[in-house]
């Protein structure tokens, strides 16, 4: 993997940036986001959980879990936990998101 | 912790541009005018003499010289250690509050990495913030260059602005067609000519970096450029050129800014290295004024706000360029995963597809 990948600390991530796109109470806009991104993770079998509005708990069908801080290391750690590439281009997973 | 605002933080402006480009040239031009009084200037070199350094007329206690070499390879560390040390000697009162940090990367030099420490960097982050990439092309060597080196391309790919060099050395039609071309490579750069245009700090940076005026009418440029530019200029950049794709999609329905992020993202980690560029205005759910995001590679400026929309398109759009990466699937992707956002019909149009 690319060193530029999220492997340090990643303070803000770019899509939670203050006073860009928010509208409505932080922790509805973060559980929103999570909604989402376990439509997408439910394909690698996987499990996103808000951990006390400040970071996230990634887990697996066995009970692996990784703690996350951010939307930054979540793919990274969702590739860890499924053990295989989770890419958005990839024909199977569009398709287990829902008909066209 | 606290987020800092932009009027808090330093902006940044990388150099770059290949071997022999005329990136020092264009400084010591710069460093002629008074304008450049506020800023601190980082000067790598590469190999054990500071060539570039003592071509540098005026060295003083700001300018920092990296000892390293190249400073994507080795030496992220030492730009950072670099960054802190001014931001240290300004809080200790040995040098006046700084307007701006000039960085000159090396020609061989990938700006990503760099650009990945300014923006990444937890320390760094906090006092600094990237404000521009400034890429010289020799209009001599230019195309050449460009054919035979992929840094070359991936340099002309990042920049925010583009500064042809040596133009009064070539015919105009040579100069005129590398910049067709340069224009095709990235259809939201903006080109100066060193030998005709004024180049002035206000020219190459922003007047105010965060004048909200100025990015509106720099985002309606970009947007207004991108539309015009030509597939047949792609021979003029070569094989390296021919591997990279630009295109563009559009959005009529407002964007769910959440999905949206979380689709990008995944996006960027999987196939970052080969999406050289992303640049889009879009129109997201509940926000008043258009999102403006700008990404190279894995790494993404922090989104901003415009004060309003920059024509009465009121459409999500979104600039691509990118290397080996099937534009029609990044399309289907984002759509698909647009379609997850409760009540919205998704309806992606792609406005213009153009593979260089």
């Amino acid at each position: 993997m690319c060193g530029l990948c999220g492997l340090f600390e990643s303070g803000t991530h770019w899509t939670e940036t203050p006073g860009v796109a928010t509208a409505g109470p932080p922790r509805q806009q973060r559980l929103r986001q999570v909604g989402y991104a376990n439509r997408v993770l439910r394909c690698y079998r996987l499990r996103l959980d808000d951990w006390q509005g400040r970071n996230y708990l990634l887990t697996s069908p066995t009970g692996a879990t990784e703690v996350i801080d951010s939307l930054a290391l979540l793919w990274p750690a969702a590739e860890r936990l499924a053990g295989r590439p989770c890419d958005p281009l990839d024909p199977d997973l569009l398709l287990s998101l829902g008909p066209e | 912790m606290s987020v800092p605002t932009v009027t808090e933080t330093v902006p940044v402006t990388v150099l770059t541009g290949f071997l022999g480009s005329g990136k020092t040239t264009l400084l010591k031009r710069l460093l002629h005018g008074r304008d450049l009084a506020g800023t601190a200037i980082l000067i790598n070199e590469l190999g054990e003499i500071g060539i570039d350094h003592l071509l540098l007329e005026r060295v003083d206690a700001s300018t920092v010289l990296l000892e390293s070499g190249c400073i994507c390879c080795t030496m992220r560390s030492d730009l950072s250690a670099a960054l802190r040390e001014l931001y240290g000697k300004v809080e200790r009162g040995a040098i006046a509050a700084l307007d701006r940090v000039l960085i000159e990367t090396t020609g061989l030099a990938d700006p990503a990495p760099i650009l990945y420490t300014i923006l990444a960097d937890p320390v760094i982050c906090h006092h600094y913030r990237l404000s521009h990439v400034l890429a010289t092309v020799d209009a001599v060597n230019g195309a050449r260059q460009l054919a035979d080196n992929p840094e070359s391309v991936k340099q002309a790919a990042v920049a925010d602005r583009l500064i042809l060099t040596k133009t009064d050395l070539v015919p105009g039609a040579v100069a005129a067609h590398l910049r067709q071309a340069l224009a095709a490579l990235n259809p939201t750069v903006s080109i100066l000519d060193a030998h005709l245009d004024r180049i002035a700090p206000d020219s190459l940076f922003a007047a105010r970096p965060f004048d909200p005026a100025a990015k509106t009418a720099e985002v309606r440029r970009w947007l207004t450029e991108e539309s015009h530019h030509h597939a047949d200029h792609r021979d003029a950049l070569g094989r390296h050129a021919a591997e990279i794709a630009t295109f563009h999609v559009s959005f009529d329905e407002p964007m769910d800014w959440s999905i949206f992020g979380i689709w990008l993202t995944m996006l960027l980690n999987r196939h970052g290295e080969r999406i050289l560029r992303v640049k889009g205005i879009l129109n997201v759910i509940d926000a008043a004024t258009p999102v403006c995001i700008n990404g190279v590679q894995h790494l993404m400026h922090p989104p901003f706000h415009l004060d309003d929309w920059p024509s009465s398109d009121r459409r999500s759009h979104l600039v691509f360029i990118v290397r080996g990466v099937d534009a029609a699937a990044i399309r289907q992707s984002l759509l698909a995963f647009t379609r997850l956002a409760a009540g919205q019909p998704g309806r992606l149009r792609q406005v213009e597809e153009c593979r260089l």
